[in-house]
Protein backbone atom coordinates (compact mmCIF):
# COMPACT_ATOMS: atom_id res chain seq x y z
CA UNK A 1 0.00 0.00 0.00
CA UNK A 2 0.80 3.62 -0.89
CA UNK A 3 0.84 6.92 1.62
CA UNK A 4 0.66 10.44 -0.51
CA UNK A 5 1.14 13.66 0.76
CA UNK A 6 0.42 15.89 -2.14
CA UNK A 7 1.38 19.84 -0.91
CA UNK A 8 0.95 19.05 2.40
CA UNK A 9 1.10 21.89 5.08
CA UNK A 10 0.37 22.35 8.63
CA UNK A 11 0.31 25.52 10.30
CA UNK A 12 -0.83 26.39 14.14
CA UNK A 13 -1.58 30.15 13.78
CA UNK A 14 1.52 31.62 12.65
CA UNK A 15 3.53 28.87 12.93
CA UNK A 16 4.65 26.49 10.13
CA UNK A 17 4.89 22.93 11.38
CA UNK A 18 4.83 21.58 7.66
CA UNK A 19 5.31 23.50 4.76
CA UNK A 20 4.20 21.93 1.40
CA UNK A 21 5.33 18.32 1.47
CA UNK A 22 4.69 16.03 -1.19
CA UNK A 23 6.36 12.60 -1.39
CA UNK A 24 5.09 8.94 -1.48
CA UNK A 25 5.67 6.06 1.17
CA UNK A 26 5.58 2.78 -0.81
CA UNK A 27 6.05 -0.83 0.37
CA UNK A 28 9.19 -0.99 1.74
CA UNK A 29 11.12 0.80 4.82
CA UNK A 30 11.35 4.45 4.64
CA UNK A 31 13.05 6.87 7.23
CA UNK A 32 11.98 9.91 8.05
CA UNK A 33 14.96 12.11 9.02
CA UNK A 34 15.23 14.98 10.43
CA UNK A 35 16.09 17.26 13.90
CA UNK A 36 13.96 17.66 16.72
CA UNK A 37 11.39 20.50 15.92
CA UNK A 38 11.04 19.53 12.35
CA UNK A 39 7.65 18.87 12.01
CA UNK A 40 8.36 14.99 11.63
CA UNK A 41 5.83 13.98 14.06
CA UNK A 42 3.55 16.61 12.84
CA UNK A 43 3.87 14.59 10.00
CA UNK A 44 3.36 11.32 11.04
CA UNK A 45 0.17 12.45 12.58
CA UNK A 46 -1.36 13.73 9.36
CA UNK A 47 -0.59 10.11 7.85
CA UNK A 48 -1.85 8.21 10.89
CA UNK A 49 -5.56 10.78 10.44
CA UNK A 50 -4.17 12.31 14.05
CA UNK A 51 -4.01 15.84 12.75
CA UNK A 52 -5.71 17.53 9.39
CA UNK A 53 -3.58 19.00 7.26
CA UNK A 54 -3.97 22.95 6.84
CA UNK A 55 -3.63 22.26 2.73
CA UNK A 56 -3.03 19.61 1.14
CA UNK A 57 -4.45 15.76 1.09
CA UNK A 58 -2.80 12.59 2.81
CA UNK A 59 -4.11 9.36 0.79
CA UNK A 60 -3.80 5.90 1.84
CA UNK A 61 -4.05 4.29 -1.93
CA UNK A 62 -6.58 7.05 -3.03
CA UNK A 63 -8.65 7.41 0.19
CA UNK A 64 -8.93 9.95 2.48
CA UNK A 65 -7.15 9.67 5.70
CA UNK A 66 -8.68 12.31 7.73
CA UNK A 67 -12.02 11.52 9.70
CA UNK A 68 -11.86 8.07 8.09
CA UNK A 69 -11.40 5.03 11.17
CA UNK A 70 -11.79 2.34 8.43
CA UNK A 71 -7.98 3.07 7.53
CA UNK A 72 -6.66 1.83 10.83
CA UNK A 73 -7.65 -1.44 9.16
CA UNK A 74 -4.79 -1.24 7.14
CA UNK A 75 -2.12 1.16 9.38
CA UNK A 76 -0.75 -0.03 12.32
CA UNK A 77 0.67 2.97 14.66
CA UNK A 78 3.63 3.09 17.08
CA UNK A 79 3.16 6.56 19.12
CA UNK A 80 5.89 8.63 21.03
CA UNK A 81 4.05 9.35 24.16
CA UNK A 82 4.32 5.79 25.90
CA UNK A 83 0.30 5.76 24.94
CA UNK A 84 -0.06 1.94 26.91
CA UNK A 85 -2.59 1.55 30.39
CA UNK A 86 -0.40 0.68 32.82
CA UNK A 87 -2.97 -1.14 34.91
CA UNK A 88 -2.90 -3.77 32.06
CA UNK A 89 -0.20 -6.67 31.77
CA UNK A 90 1.41 -6.75 28.33
CA UNK A 91 -1.08 -9.47 27.32
CA UNK A 92 -4.41 -7.96 28.18
CA UNK A 93 -3.09 -4.86 26.43
CA UNK A 94 -2.29 -6.70 23.05
CA UNK A 95 -5.20 -8.80 23.23
CA UNK A 96 -7.86 -5.59 23.66
CA UNK A 97 -6.00 -4.17 20.51
CA UNK A 98 -6.57 -7.64 19.09
CA UNK A 99 -10.36 -7.42 20.26
CA UNK A 100 -10.73 -3.70 18.98
CA UNK A 101 -9.84 -4.81 15.55
CA UNK A 102 -12.49 -7.50 15.52
CA UNK A 103 -9.95 -10.41 14.80
CA UNK A 104 -11.61 -13.43 14.42
CA UNK A 105 -8.92 -15.12 16.83
CA UNK A 106 -7.97 -12.59 18.94
CA UNK A 107 -6.30 -14.60 21.06
CA UNK A 108 -4.37 -16.18 18.67
CA UNK A 109 -2.96 -13.14 17.04
CA UNK A 110 -2.11 -11.34 20.14
CA UNK A 111 0.43 -14.28 21.27
CA UNK A 112 1.86 -14.16 17.54
CA UNK A 113 2.37 -10.40 18.18
CA UNK A 114 3.83 -10.56 21.54
CA UNK A 115 6.17 -13.89 20.27
CA UNK A 116 7.28 -11.19 16.98
CA UNK A 117 8.43 -8.43 19.35
CA UNK A 118 10.15 -11.14 21.90
CA UNK A 119 7.94 -10.17 24.71
CA UNK A 120 6.46 -13.83 25.45
CA UNK A 121 7.96 -14.46 28.97
CA UNK A 122 6.94 -10.97 30.54
CA UNK A 123 3.54 -10.53 29.09
CA UNK A 124 1.62 -11.35 32.45
CA UNK A 125 3.00 -8.23 34.35
CA UNK A 126 2.03 -5.41 34.43
CA UNK A 127 2.75 -2.79 31.63
CA UNK A 128 4.07 -0.08 34.56
CA UNK A 129 6.50 -2.64 35.69
CA UNK A 130 7.54 -2.80 32.30
CA UNK A 131 11.27 -1.19 31.19
CA UNK A 132 11.06 2.28 28.55
CA UNK A 133 12.30 -0.70 25.88
CA UNK A 134 9.69 -3.13 27.06
CA UNK A 135 6.46 -0.96 26.48
CA UNK A 136 7.87 -0.10 23.39
CA UNK A 137 7.98 -3.77 22.01
CA UNK A 138 4.83 -3.92 23.75
CA UNK A 139 3.07 -0.90 22.10
CA UNK A 140 4.57 -2.52 18.58
CA UNK A 141 2.94 -5.81 19.18
CA UNK A 142 -0.45 -3.89 19.55
CA UNK A 143 0.22 -2.22 16.49
CA UNK A 144 1.26 -5.80 14.62
CA UNK A 145 -1.73 -7.32 16.19
CA UNK A 146 -3.70 -7.19 13.03
CA UNK A 147 -0.86 -7.71 10.77
CA UNK A 148 -1.48 -4.23 8.74
CA UNK A 149 0.46 -3.75 5.54
CA UNK A 150 1.28 -0.02 6.49
CA UNK A 151 3.09 0.42 9.97
CA UNK A 152 3.97 3.84 11.32
CA UNK A 153 6.08 4.53 14.08
CA UNK A 154 7.55 7.65 15.90
CA UNK A 155 10.96 7.48 17.39
CA UNK A 156 10.64 4.06 17.81
CA UNK A 157 14.14 3.66 19.15
CA UNK A 158 14.08 6.32 21.57
CA UNK A 159 14.87 4.75 25.12
CA UNK A 160 15.89 1.34 24.12
CA UNK A 161 18.75 0.20 25.28
CA UNK A 162 21.78 -1.20 22.45
CA UNK A 163 20.50 -5.07 22.37
CA UNK A 164 16.37 -4.07 21.86
CA UNK A 165 17.00 -1.44 19.70
CA UNK A 166 19.15 -3.98 17.56
CA UNK A 167 16.90 -6.59 17.47
CA UNK A 168 13.66 -4.06 16.84
CA UNK A 169 15.85 -2.76 13.40
CA UNK A 170 16.04 -6.38 12.41
CA UNK A 171 12.07 -6.51 12.85
CA UNK A 172 11.24 -3.74 10.75
CA UNK A 173 14.02 -4.84 8.00
CA UNK A 174 12.56 -7.51 7.47
CA UNK A 175 8.76 -6.10 7.95
CA UNK A 176 10.06 -4.20 5.30
CA UNK A 177 11.57 -7.04 3.49
CA UNK A 178 7.94 -8.79 3.53
CA UNK A 179 6.37 -5.97 1.53
CA UNK A 180 5.18 -4.01 4.03
CA UNK A 181 5.31 -0.36 3.99
CA UNK A 182 6.89 1.24 6.87
CA UNK A 183 7.96 4.90 8.02
CA UNK A 184 10.14 5.55 11.26
CA UNK A 185 11.10 8.90 12.12
CA UNK A 186 14.30 9.61 13.94
CA UNK A 187 16.60 12.02 14.22
CA UNK A 188 19.62 10.24 14.13
CA UNK A 189 21.46 9.41 10.92
CA UNK A 190 22.77 6.14 11.83
CA UNK A 191 19.70 4.70 13.08
CA UNK A 192 17.75 5.55 9.56
CA UNK A 193 20.38 4.62 7.61
CA UNK A 194 21.34 1.29 8.96
CA UNK A 195 17.42 0.50 8.61
CA UNK A 196 15.73 2.20 5.44
CA UNK A 197 16.07 1.48 2.06
CA UNK A 198 14.31 5.01 1.62
CA UNK A 199 15.27 8.09 3.33
CA UNK A 200 13.07 11.41 3.38
CA UNK A 201 14.94 14.16 5.20
CA UNK A 202 12.12 17.08 7.16
CA UNK A 203 13.94 20.26 7.92
CA UNK A 204 12.11 22.98 9.47
CA UNK A 205 9.02 22.11 8.42
CA UNK A 206 10.36 21.16 4.32
CA UNK A 207 11.02 18.26 2.48
CA UNK A 208 14.85 18.92 2.14
CA UNK A 209 15.88 15.63 0.24
CA UNK A 210 15.16 12.35 -0.56
CA UNK A 211 17.34 9.18 -1.69
CA UNK A 212 18.76 6.24 -0.35
CA UNK A 213 21.07 6.23 3.06
CA UNK A 214 24.40 6.43 0.20
CA UNK A 215 23.04 9.64 -1.65
CA UNK A 216 21.83 11.47 1.78
CA UNK A 217 24.97 10.21 3.65
CA UNK A 218 26.98 12.29 0.39
CA UNK A 219 24.72 15.54 0.84
CA UNK A 220 25.87 15.46 4.43
CA UNK A 221 29.86 14.83 4.21
CA UNK A 222 30.82 16.52 0.77
CA UNK A 223 29.25 19.81 1.98
CA UNK A 224 31.29 22.48 3.18
CA UNK A 225 32.39 22.06 7.20
CA UNK A 226 33.95 25.08 8.94
CA UNK A 227 37.11 24.09 11.28
CA UNK A 228 38.42 26.31 14.46
CA UNK A 229 42.06 25.68 14.53
CA UNK A 230 44.48 27.02 17.19
CA UNK A 231 48.31 26.08 16.78
CA UNK A 232 51.66 27.20 17.78
CA UNK A 233 51.99 29.83 14.12
CA UNK A 234 48.55 30.47 12.97
CA UNK A 235 49.56 33.08 10.38
CA UNK A 236 52.12 30.33 8.87
CA UNK A 237 49.36 27.25 8.75
CA UNK A 238 46.75 30.12 7.31
CA UNK A 239 48.88 30.60 4.50
CA UNK A 240 49.90 26.93 3.94
CA UNK A 241 46.38 25.97 3.83
CA UNK A 242 44.99 28.17 1.32
CA UNK A 243 46.81 27.14 -1.55
CA UNK A 244 45.19 23.95 -1.42
CA UNK A 245 42.23 24.32 -3.10
CA UNK A 246 40.56 21.93 -0.35
CA UNK A 247 40.53 24.83 1.61
CA UNK A 248 37.80 27.70 0.51
CA UNK A 249 38.63 30.42 2.60
CA UNK A 250 41.19 30.86 5.83
CA UNK A 251 40.01 33.61 8.44
CA UNK A 252 43.06 34.56 10.78
CA UNK A 253 41.70 35.53 14.08
CA UNK A 254 42.82 36.50 17.51
CA UNK A 255 42.26 33.28 19.13
CA UNK A 256 43.07 31.05 15.79
CA UNK A 257 41.92 29.90 12.10
CA UNK A 258 38.41 29.55 11.21
CA UNK A 259 38.60 27.26 7.91
CA UNK A 260 36.22 26.53 5.34
CA UNK A 261 36.81 23.21 4.06
CA UNK A 262 34.94 22.82 0.71
CA UNK A 263 36.18 18.66 0.28
CA UNK A 264 36.03 17.53 3.85
CA UNK A 265 37.69 14.08 2.86
CA UNK A 266 40.81 16.15 1.02
CA UNK A 267 41.06 18.13 3.57
CA UNK A 268 41.12 16.29 6.37
CA UNK A 269 43.84 14.40 4.79
CA UNK A 270 45.85 17.87 4.05
CA UNK A 271 45.55 19.72 7.32
CA UNK A 272 48.29 17.04 9.58
CA UNK A 273 50.65 16.94 6.19
CA UNK A 274 50.60 20.44 5.64
CA UNK A 275 50.99 21.42 9.37
CA UNK A 276 53.89 18.91 9.71
CA UNK A 277 55.47 20.09 6.61
CA UNK A 278 55.64 23.64 7.74
CA UNK A 279 56.58 22.73 11.58
CA UNK A 280 53.80 23.86 13.14
CA UNK A 281 52.21 22.24 15.90
CA UNK A 282 47.96 21.92 16.22
CA UNK A 283 46.94 22.52 19.49
CA UNK A 284 43.15 22.37 18.61
CA UNK A 285 41.27 21.16 15.65
CA UNK A 286 37.32 21.45 15.81
CA UNK A 287 34.62 21.01 13.57
CA UNK A 288 32.48 24.37 14.09
CA UNK A 289 29.48 23.14 12.53
CA UNK A 290 29.22 19.44 13.27
CA UNK A 291 25.94 19.36 15.13
CA UNK A 292 22.59 17.46 13.32
CA UNK A 293 21.09 20.97 13.87
CA UNK A 294 24.24 22.52 10.62
CA UNK A 295 24.16 19.86 8.87
CA UNK A 296 20.68 19.56 8.62
CA UNK A 297 20.58 23.68 7.55
CA UNK A 298 23.08 23.04 4.73
CA UNK A 299 20.57 20.73 3.26
CA UNK A 300 17.73 23.37 3.41
CA UNK A 301 19.54 25.95 1.80
CA UNK A 302 20.94 23.84 -0.69
CA UNK A 303 17.77 22.82 -1.86
CA UNK A 304 15.86 26.83 -1.78
CA UNK B 1 -21.16 0.29 22.82
CA UNK B 2 -18.18 -1.40 22.88
CA UNK B 3 -17.51 -4.13 25.38
CA UNK B 4 -13.74 -3.91 25.05
CA UNK B 5 -13.35 0.00 25.29
CA UNK B 6 -16.45 -0.67 27.93
CA UNK B 7 -13.95 -2.82 30.14
CA UNK B 8 -10.54 -0.65 29.87
CA UNK B 9 -13.36 2.55 30.68
CA UNK B 10 -14.20 0.59 33.83
CA UNK B 11 -10.87 -0.46 35.36
CA UNK B 12 -9.50 3.17 34.56
CA UNK B 13 -11.83 4.58 36.34
CA UNK B 14 -12.63 2.07 39.17
CA UNK B 15 -9.43 0.80 39.99
CA UNK B 16 -7.07 1.61 42.70
CA UNK B 17 -7.60 4.74 44.90
CA UNK B 18 -10.01 5.99 42.52
CA UNK B 19 -12.66 3.72 43.86
CA UNK B 20 -12.17 5.92 47.03
CA UNK B 21 -12.95 8.75 45.74
CA UNK B 22 -16.33 7.67 44.28
CA UNK B 23 -17.04 6.17 47.50
CA UNK B 24 -16.22 8.93 49.94
CA UNK B 25 -19.45 11.07 49.24
CA UNK B 26 -22.25 8.26 49.35
CA UNK B 27 -20.94 6.75 52.65
CA UNK B 28 -20.93 10.37 53.35
CA UNK B 29 -24.43 10.43 52.83
CA UNK B 30 -25.80 6.91 54.26
CA UNK B 31 -23.58 8.46 57.74
CA UNK B 32 -25.60 11.41 57.50
CA UNK B 33 -28.99 9.35 57.90
CA UNK B 34 -27.19 7.02 60.17
CA UNK B 35 -26.58 9.98 62.16
CA UNK B 36 -29.94 11.31 61.66
CA UNK B 37 -31.43 8.30 62.55
CA UNK B 38 -29.75 8.10 65.55
CA UNK B 39 -30.08 11.40 67.11
CA UNK B 40 -33.73 11.19 66.16
CA UNK B 41 -34.86 13.09 63.13
CA UNK B 42 -35.80 9.99 60.42
CA UNK B 43 -38.57 12.22 59.63
CA UNK B 44 -39.51 13.16 55.93
CA UNK B 45 -38.42 17.23 56.41
CA UNK B 46 -34.94 16.20 57.31
CA UNK B 47 -34.92 13.46 54.64
CA UNK B 48 -35.89 15.66 52.38
CA UNK B 49 -33.50 18.53 53.46
CA UNK B 50 -30.70 15.79 53.16
CA UNK B 51 -31.55 14.41 50.05
CA UNK B 52 -31.84 18.34 48.67
CA UNK B 53 -28.78 19.91 50.24
CA UNK B 54 -26.55 17.24 49.92
CA UNK B 55 -27.20 13.85 47.56
CA UNK B 56 -28.73 16.16 44.96
CA UNK B 57 -26.79 19.49 45.90
CA UNK B 58 -23.08 18.23 46.53
CA UNK B 59 -22.61 14.92 45.81
CA UNK B 60 -24.42 14.47 42.74
CA UNK B 61 -22.67 16.77 41.15
CA UNK B 62 -18.70 16.11 42.43
CA UNK B 63 -19.57 12.39 41.44
CA UNK B 64 -20.32 13.07 38.20
CA UNK B 65 -17.47 15.29 37.13
CA UNK B 66 -15.57 12.43 38.80
CA UNK B 67 -16.73 9.57 36.53
CA UNK B 68 -17.72 12.02 33.37
CA UNK B 69 -14.68 13.60 33.38
CA UNK B 70 -12.88 10.42 34.29
CA UNK B 71 -13.67 8.43 31.93
CA UNK B 72 -12.15 10.15 28.85
CA UNK B 73 -10.09 12.80 30.50
CA UNK B 74 -6.88 11.12 31.76
CA UNK B 75 -6.33 9.19 29.13
CA UNK B 76 -6.47 12.18 26.84
CA UNK B 77 -3.82 13.07 29.23
CA UNK B 78 -1.58 10.49 28.62
CA UNK B 79 -2.40 9.86 25.49
CA UNK B 80 -3.48 6.38 25.91
CA UNK B 81 -7.07 6.96 23.87
CA UNK B 82 -4.53 6.88 20.71
CA UNK B 83 -4.92 2.68 22.05
CA UNK B 84 -8.42 2.98 21.33
CA UNK B 85 -9.08 5.48 18.22
CA UNK B 86 -6.24 4.08 16.36
CA UNK B 87 -8.80 1.03 15.62
CA UNK B 88 -11.55 0.53 12.98
CA UNK B 89 -13.98 1.66 15.62
CA UNK B 90 -16.18 4.85 14.65
CA UNK B 91 -15.49 7.79 17.36
CA UNK B 92 -18.91 8.34 18.24
CA UNK B 93 -19.67 4.35 19.40
CA UNK B 94 -16.08 4.86 21.59
CA UNK B 95 -18.17 8.15 23.34
CA UNK B 96 -21.13 6.54 23.60
CA UNK B 97 -19.00 3.89 25.26
CA UNK B 98 -17.89 5.54 27.54
CA UNK B 99 -20.98 8.15 28.34
CA UNK B 100 -22.91 4.81 29.79
CA UNK B 101 -19.43 3.28 31.62
CA UNK B 102 -19.64 6.82 33.48
CA UNK B 103 -23.79 6.82 33.36
CA UNK B 104 -23.90 3.55 35.01
CA UNK B 105 -21.46 4.35 37.59
CA UNK B 106 -23.15 7.26 38.68
CA UNK B 107 -26.29 4.86 39.22
CA UNK B 108 -24.22 2.66 41.45
CA UNK B 109 -22.09 5.38 43.55
CA UNK B 110 -25.00 7.99 43.34
CA UNK B 111 -29.24 6.63 42.60
CA UNK B 112 -28.18 3.30 45.02
CA UNK B 113 -27.33 5.09 47.94
CA UNK B 114 -29.25 7.86 47.85
CA UNK B 115 -32.21 5.38 48.08
CA UNK B 116 -30.66 3.76 50.69
CA UNK B 117 -30.11 7.16 52.77
CA UNK B 118 -33.68 8.05 52.28
CA UNK B 119 -34.70 4.80 53.02
CA UNK B 120 -33.20 4.55 56.25
CA UNK B 121 -34.64 7.48 57.45
CA UNK B 122 -38.15 7.33 55.91
CA UNK B 123 -38.32 3.64 54.35
CA UNK B 124 -40.74 3.81 51.37
CA UNK B 125 -42.96 6.62 52.65
CA UNK B 126 -44.32 8.68 50.01
CA UNK B 127 -42.30 7.29 47.90
CA UNK B 128 -39.18 9.80 48.53
CA UNK B 129 -36.28 7.42 48.48
CA UNK B 130 -37.80 6.56 45.04
CA UNK B 131 -38.57 9.72 43.82
CA UNK B 132 -35.21 10.83 44.61
CA UNK B 133 -33.15 7.68 43.20
CA UNK B 134 -34.43 8.26 40.26
CA UNK B 135 -34.22 11.82 40.10
CA UNK B 136 -30.24 11.60 40.91
CA UNK B 137 -30.25 8.72 38.76
CA UNK B 138 -31.60 10.69 36.08
CA UNK B 139 -29.82 14.23 36.74
CA UNK B 140 -26.57 11.90 37.35
CA UNK B 141 -27.59 10.42 33.28
CA UNK B 142 -27.22 14.38 32.95
CA UNK B 143 -24.08 14.86 33.91
CA UNK B 144 -22.15 12.15 32.88
CA UNK B 145 -22.96 13.38 29.53
CA UNK B 146 -21.69 16.82 29.92
CA UNK B 147 -19.11 16.10 31.87
CA UNK B 148 -17.70 13.55 29.35
CA UNK B 149 -18.05 16.18 26.82
CA UNK B 150 -15.91 18.50 29.33
CA UNK B 151 -13.23 16.34 29.41
CA UNK B 152 -13.41 15.94 25.43
CA UNK B 153 -13.22 20.08 24.12
CA UNK B 154 -10.76 20.74 26.99
CA UNK B 155 -7.45 19.92 29.08
CA UNK B 156 -9.14 21.48 32.03
CA UNK B 157 -12.09 19.60 32.17
CA UNK B 158 -11.62 18.92 36.17
CA UNK B 159 -10.90 22.99 36.71
CA UNK B 160 -14.06 24.12 34.70
CA UNK B 161 -16.05 21.18 35.90
CA UNK B 162 -15.74 22.15 39.64
CA UNK B 163 -16.24 25.63 39.04
CA UNK B 164 -19.62 24.94 37.36
CA UNK B 165 -20.39 22.30 39.74
CA UNK B 166 -19.98 24.52 42.38
CA UNK B 167 -20.30 27.87 41.38
CA UNK B 168 -23.58 27.49 38.98
CA UNK B 169 -24.65 24.22 40.24
CA UNK B 170 -24.75 25.10 43.89
CA UNK B 171 -24.37 29.06 43.90
CA UNK B 172 -26.43 30.16 41.36
CA UNK B 173 -28.58 27.62 40.73
CA UNK B 174 -30.11 27.82 44.18
CA UNK B 175 -29.68 31.60 44.59
CA UNK B 176 -31.12 33.43 41.20
CA UNK B 177 -34.58 32.31 39.88
CA UNK B 178 -33.75 32.49 36.21
CA UNK B 179 -30.77 30.40 36.18
CA UNK B 180 -32.53 27.72 37.73
CA UNK B 181 -34.31 26.87 34.57
CA UNK B 182 -30.90 25.87 33.60
CA UNK B 183 -29.78 23.67 36.36
CA UNK B 184 -29.37 19.61 35.94
CA UNK B 185 -30.01 19.08 39.63
CA UNK B 186 -33.00 21.22 39.27
CA UNK B 187 -34.30 18.72 36.61
CA UNK B 188 -33.44 16.30 38.79
CA UNK B 189 -35.26 17.59 41.79
CA UNK B 190 -38.12 18.08 39.32
CA UNK B 191 -38.50 14.56 38.72
CA UNK B 192 -38.06 13.28 42.34
CA UNK B 193 -40.95 15.62 43.34
CA UNK B 194 -42.87 14.16 40.04
CA UNK B 195 -42.21 10.76 41.73
CA UNK B 196 -42.91 11.32 45.14
CA UNK B 197 -46.27 12.73 46.83
CA UNK B 198 -43.85 14.14 50.15
CA UNK B 199 -45.36 17.86 51.25
CA UNK B 200 -41.46 18.74 51.80
CA UNK B 201 -40.40 17.61 47.77
CA UNK B 202 -40.50 20.85 45.67
CA UNK B 203 -39.34 21.69 42.86
CA UNK B 204 -38.67 25.08 40.99
CA UNK B 205 -38.69 23.82 37.56
CA UNK B 206 -41.77 21.85 35.76
CA UNK B 207 -41.58 18.66 34.52
CA UNK B 208 -42.65 19.93 30.64
CA UNK B 209 -39.58 21.72 30.70
CA UNK B 210 -37.36 19.37 33.16
CA UNK B 211 -37.71 16.41 30.70
CA UNK B 212 -37.24 17.96 27.51
CA UNK B 213 -34.40 19.44 28.71
CA UNK B 214 -32.85 16.35 30.38
CA UNK B 215 -33.25 14.43 26.84
CA UNK B 216 -31.77 17.63 24.37
CA UNK B 217 -28.75 18.19 27.02
CA UNK B 218 -27.98 14.18 27.37
CA UNK B 219 -28.20 13.34 23.76
CA UNK B 220 -26.63 16.61 22.48
CA UNK B 221 -23.53 16.12 24.40
CA UNK B 222 -22.84 12.67 23.73
CA UNK B 223 -23.45 13.28 19.93
CA UNK B 224 -21.14 16.46 20.39
CA UNK B 225 -18.13 14.53 22.39
CA UNK B 226 -18.55 11.53 19.85
CA UNK B 227 -18.10 14.54 17.17
CA UNK B 228 -15.35 16.19 18.56
CA UNK B 229 -13.15 12.68 18.76
CA UNK B 230 -13.88 12.18 15.15
CA UNK B 231 -11.07 15.28 14.75
CA UNK B 232 -9.27 14.74 17.45
CA UNK B 233 -5.70 15.80 16.72
CA UNK B 234 -2.01 15.22 18.15
CA UNK B 235 -0.17 18.01 17.87
CA UNK B 236 2.79 16.53 19.21
CA UNK B 237 5.81 18.50 21.10
CA UNK B 238 6.47 20.52 17.84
Amino acid sequence: MKIELAQVSRWYGNVVAVNDVTMTIGPGVTGLLGPNGAGKSTLLHMMAGFLAPSGGTVTLDGTQVWKNHHIYRNIGLVPEREGVYGFLTGWQFVLSAAKLHGLPNPAEAAGKALATVEMEEPKDRRVETYSKGMRQRVKVAAALVHDPPVLLLDEPFNGMDPRQRMHLMDLIRSMGTAGKTILFSSHILEEVERVAQQIEVLVAGRHAATGNFREIRRLMTDRPHLFKIRSSDDRKLAAALILDSSAGGVTLGPDGLDVQAAEFRRFAHLLPRVARAEGVRLHQVSPADEDLESVFSYLINRST
Amino acid sequence: MNTVVAGITYRALLGRRRILLLLLLPLGLIGLAILLRVVGSADQRSAVLLMDTFAIATMLPLLGLIAGTGVIAPEIDDGTIIHLLSKPISRPVIAGTKFLVAASVLGLFAAVPTYIAAWLLVRNEDGIAFGFAIGVLVAGIAYAAVFLLLGVITRHAVAIGVIYALVWETLVGTLIQGAQKFSIQQWGQAIAAQLSDSPFVDAKVTLGFAVPALIIVTVGAVLWAGLRLRTFSLTGDE
